[in-house]
This record gives structure tokens, sequence and C-alpha cells, in this order.
């Protein structure tokens, strides 16, 4: 065995993950499914280390309102915490996106609405892809589907929040959350010093200094309308640089298929071993697996539906990427949905058997009619 | 090799760690491996079950709905989990406690006498060490030096005295196996 290979669950893979990313403050407040990310980071005590600070808030309202003001410092920042916690941050998040700043916010989704439960859930997708909270803004957003995912996720986040200067989002659930596999972690990276970050991050307030004499001021707050769409305008700019550059997904068994599954997360994994078991009886069914779910791989999708009869999308809620994916097709095929709801989590046989239902054991002319 | 299996009993019984011991030793093993726990607000008397994949490919889903070998420690999971078994699979129960033993045919049954052996042994800790054995013996897809490994960095260092008596059980496990 490689001495670097390791056992652990997602939520200890990003703990860990943001310690060698050279992360410098995770403020966060325990909720679960994702406890074990603040647990993780305390009993490894970063701050003796790498100097990087772990504080468990008094309440997600503080959690995302530090990140914020480390933000705006341009230290590299996050938190994590569990679908109603997360609804608790949509302000600071929000503010956040309007003032431009970089930080990594993680979501390991449970079953709601409200305190819901606690078992694996993915019906945050609208509130993490369409806003969450006020005005028009858009994070990044990425959905691992391993541990190996969890980890790589938290640099990648990072950069391209720094890269684009827009919060990013891990958007997890309790499966990946919860389950251990094997992880490669990065190589522990040095936290920036102040001269790199006054270099790198020439917004930031970090107070006159040697190149910079005069003080920067970060605020969402702009009561000038004219200036104010001017910023909007400026938002939309970055969004499509990032619609243009950052769409991340998954296909497999693209090529001969007659039939397309999709499906984000931890569920895709369950979707691949309901695929395997088709194709077993020959049935041609493959699956596009979007990793940012905003920007959402529209293209790819549109593409890979061209010559299928059918795209079933699988998801642990009533129905909501489903929305983009019939953005992505328009008419030209049926989407139908599969899903379970508060924290019950689908296995292969049910997906298969919905796919049976939805098209395969359908007359053709039933098919045209569902179009 | 495949072999997708579910541990579970009450909680407290050490049905966690048991599979997280063997998620270990297919790590030391170089096999791919998922460890799915039921988690949740499971406590001691509550039922627990964990789902433990080994593979030597790259593995799907980290949930299934069956199974090829099941180790059952209660009769709520029995009841739960003796129709999850594949055909031709294996289940292995501890029969201490069980009102309603498994009836199916098609499927290898092991009545294994853990909490028997536990008793006679005088460690209560060693319970689920036992089964581990048995299951070992079922199904050999981790060497016993591979699971003493994975036994070393499951348990935190306090405890690795005990891994001598943690042996000693998996071996009684394995004896309990009646060919």
């Amino acid at each position: 065995m490689k001495d670097n290979v390791k056992l652990m669950k997602g939520n200890e893979a990003i703990a860990m993950a943001a310690i060698r990313y050279g992360c410098d403050g995770y403020f966060g407040y325990p909720i679960t499914p994702q406890s074990e990310v603040l647990e993780t980071l305390e009993a490894e005590m970063p701050w003796e280390t790498t100097g990087m600070v772990v504080l468990q808030a008094e309440s997600e309202l503080a959690s995302i309102n530090m990140v914020y003001g480390g933000a705006a410092t341009g230290k590299a920042v996050m938190t994590s915490s569990s679908s109603p916690g997360v609804s608790l941050m949509q302000e600071g998040i929000s503010y956040l996106a309007a003032s431009e700043l970089p930080a990594l916010i993680v979501n390991v989704m449970r079953g709601g609405p409200g305190l819901g439960t606690i078992h694996p859930s993915q019906s945050d997708y609208f509130q993490a892809t369409k806003g969450g909270g006020h005005g028009d803004y858009h994070l990044i957003v990425l959905a691992p589907s391993t541990v190996q995912e969890m980890a790589d996720f938290v640099a990648l986040g990072f950069d391209l929040a720094f890269k684009y200067r827009t919060p990013s989002m891990i958007l997890a659930d309790g499966v990946v959350g919860q389950m251990m596999e094997k992880v490669v972690l990065p190589e522990q990276r040095p936290r920036r010093t102040e001269e790199e970050i006054h270099l790198q991050c020439p917004w930031a307030v970090t107070g006159k200094h040697k190149g910079r004499d005069k003080r920067n001021i970060v605020t969402s707050l702009e009561l000038d309308s004219a200036i104010m769409e001017k910023n909007n305008e400026r938002f939309q700019r970055t969004y499509r640089e990032i619609e243009k550059n950052e769409v991340r997904y998954e296909a497999r068994y693209i090529d001969d298929a007659e039939y397309l599954i999709v499906a984000f997360g931890s569920i895709a994994r369950i979707c691949m071993k309901a695929i395997e078991d088709a194709r077993k009886e020959g049935i041609k069914v493959g699956i596009i697996r979007p990793i940012t779910l905003w920007p959402f791989p529209y293209e790819a999708i549109r593409k890979a539906a061209a010559n299928v009869k059918g795209i079933l999308c699988v998801e642990l809620n009533a129905g909501q990427m489903i929305e983009d994916v019939r953005l992505a097709v328009s008419d030209s095929v049926p989407v139908t949905h599969y899903g379970r709801m508060g924290g019950i989590v689908p296995n292969p046989q049910e997906i298969l058997d919905a796919l049976r239902r939805d098209f395969i054991d359908k007359p053709a002319n039933a098919q045209e009619e569902t179009k | 090799m495949k072999d997708e299996i579910i541990i579970a009993g009450f909680g407290g019984q050490g049905v966690l760690s048991m599979g997280k011991i063997l998620a270990y030793a297919a790590l030391e093993n170089d096999l791919e491996v998922t460890w799915m726990p039921s988690y949740g607000p499971e406590q001691r008397g509550g039922t627990a079950n964990v789902t433990v994949i080994l593979s030597d490919e790259e593995i799907s889903s980290p949930v299934l709905d069956t199974y090829d070998t099941a180790v059952i420690l209660n009769q709520q999971s029995l009841d739960k989990f003796e129709s999850k078994v594949k055909p031709g699979g294996v289940l292995i129960y501890d029969p201490y406690g069980i009102h309603h033993a498994p009836t199916r045919t098609d499927i290898t049954i092991v009545p294994v006498d853990a909490m028997e052996a536990t008793i006679e042994m005088g460690q209560a800790k060693s319970y689920n060490m036992i089964l581990l054995g048995a299951l070992l013996k079922m199904r050999p897809d981790v060497p016993v030096e591979a699971v003493v490994r994975g036994l070393k960095k499951a348990l935190p260092e306090r405890h690795h005295h005990l891994i001598p008596a943690n042996e000693a059980a998996i071996r009684k496990g394995m004896d309990l196996v009646k060919q």
C-alpha cells in the first residue's frame, strides 16, 4: 500500500484538504451530517502548524460574517454547514457575492425543508445554483461524488473563488460526507504571506503599506443606482466568463447510449451501478454527471441528448436539476425524474425500475405523448 | 473479486468498528473499499448497520440493496436483511437472542456462537472481532495479517496493547465456523 493513500470520511477529507491548501481560517458551527469537518480541524490543531485559525462561532450567522471579514482582508477563509445552517448564512453569502469576495462555503445537504432529517438529500440545488440569498448573483457550485473529490474540490473551490473574486460552494450530501473511502491528500502548501496577499489581492483591506498609499473599502452598499447598475453589469460579465471557462462534468457510456441518466453527487454513483446492471441486460444507458452545478453543463447534455430516446434525472429531491436539463434539451427528447426525499437514498434497482417504467416498457406512442 | 457486505446489529455491539477494521484491512491489502454507515440518531440499544464493499476494481455505488455477505447480530437486522442476501451468498449470524432463525435454503447460513465464546473468553469487547473472524473464514477477502495491520490504523495508539487480544478473538471466530 502506498503511504499517501488514506482511508477517511468525506467530511474529514475536506478538513485535511483545507489545512493542506494553506487555508487561513475556518469559522463554523456544528450540524449533522458535517460536524466532522470542525471536529477534524480541532483535532488536527493546524494553528500550531500552519497558523490556520479554527473557530467555532456562536452561530451560522456569526460564522459567515467572520468569513466575510476574513475574505475582505484577502485571506483564504471558509465555512461549512448543512442545509438549515446554510439557509441562515444566505444574507452573508449575498453580501460576499456583492462585495466580490472569494470564500469557500461547504454544504453537506440533509433532508429538508425546515430542520428536516439528518439523512442525505440534494434538495438545496435551487438554493445553491439559483441564488439562495437576495440579488442577482451566482456561486460557483461544485458537486463531489467521491471522498477524493471532497478533498480535491477544496483547492479547486478556493482557486476559482480567487480567480473570479466570487464565493464558491462545495455542494455535497450526507452520503459522501459520512462514507469512508480511499483518498490521496494534496501536498501541504504554505499559507500566503502578507506580501503575496498585497500582490495578489490589491482590492483587500490590508491597510496602507509599501506600494499602496490609499486605503481600500469593501462594502456591498451603493446608494447611487447608476453605479449599482454598473456594479451588477460587472458581476454579470464575471458570470459569463465563468460560464465560458469553468463548466465541468463527467460523461460515461455516452457513445452508444439509447437512454441517458443525469445525476450529480453521490447519487450519480448509485446510478452508475444501475447502469452497470442495465448494460448486463443489454440496455444501453449512459450518464452525464455535472460536476459544476453552476455553471451547468447545458451544452454537454444537449449534445449527449441528440441520439437518445429519453433522459432520466435522478435526484434526492422532488425535481430541481431537471429544470436545467429541460432547458438544455428543450422539447427534443422526453425528460423524466426519479427522486427520493426527506433523507431516503434510492438503491440501484429502484433507478433501473424507474428507467424501465418511464422509457423501456412504454410503447413508442406513449413516449410521443410525454413529449 | 468483489464482496458486498452488510454488517448489522444493535448500536454498541461494534458493528461500525468491525466494518472500519475490515475497511482498513482492505486498504492495507491494496483493495478498493467503501464504508458507508447508517449514521444518525442510532445509539446504544438502537439498530446500526454498515455497508462495506471490497473490490479489486473501482466501486460505483456505496449504497446497495442486495449483498454477497451479511453479518447479523440481532433479530431486527435478520428480519431486515435475510431477504437481501444474493442467492448463493453467505449469512453469518449469532443465534444468541435470535427467536426466528433464518430459513432460506439458497444461501449458506453460518451460525456462530460468538456471544457464548465472548463470555467464555471473558472479553466482552472482543465480541465483534469473533464475528469478524467468522467472516474472514467464510470470505477470505483479506488475510488476517492485513486485518492486524488494519487494527493498528483503526485503533488509537492507547488501545494498541489490545491488538493481540483482538487477533486471538479473530482466530477464535475462524475456529468457530464449522466446516
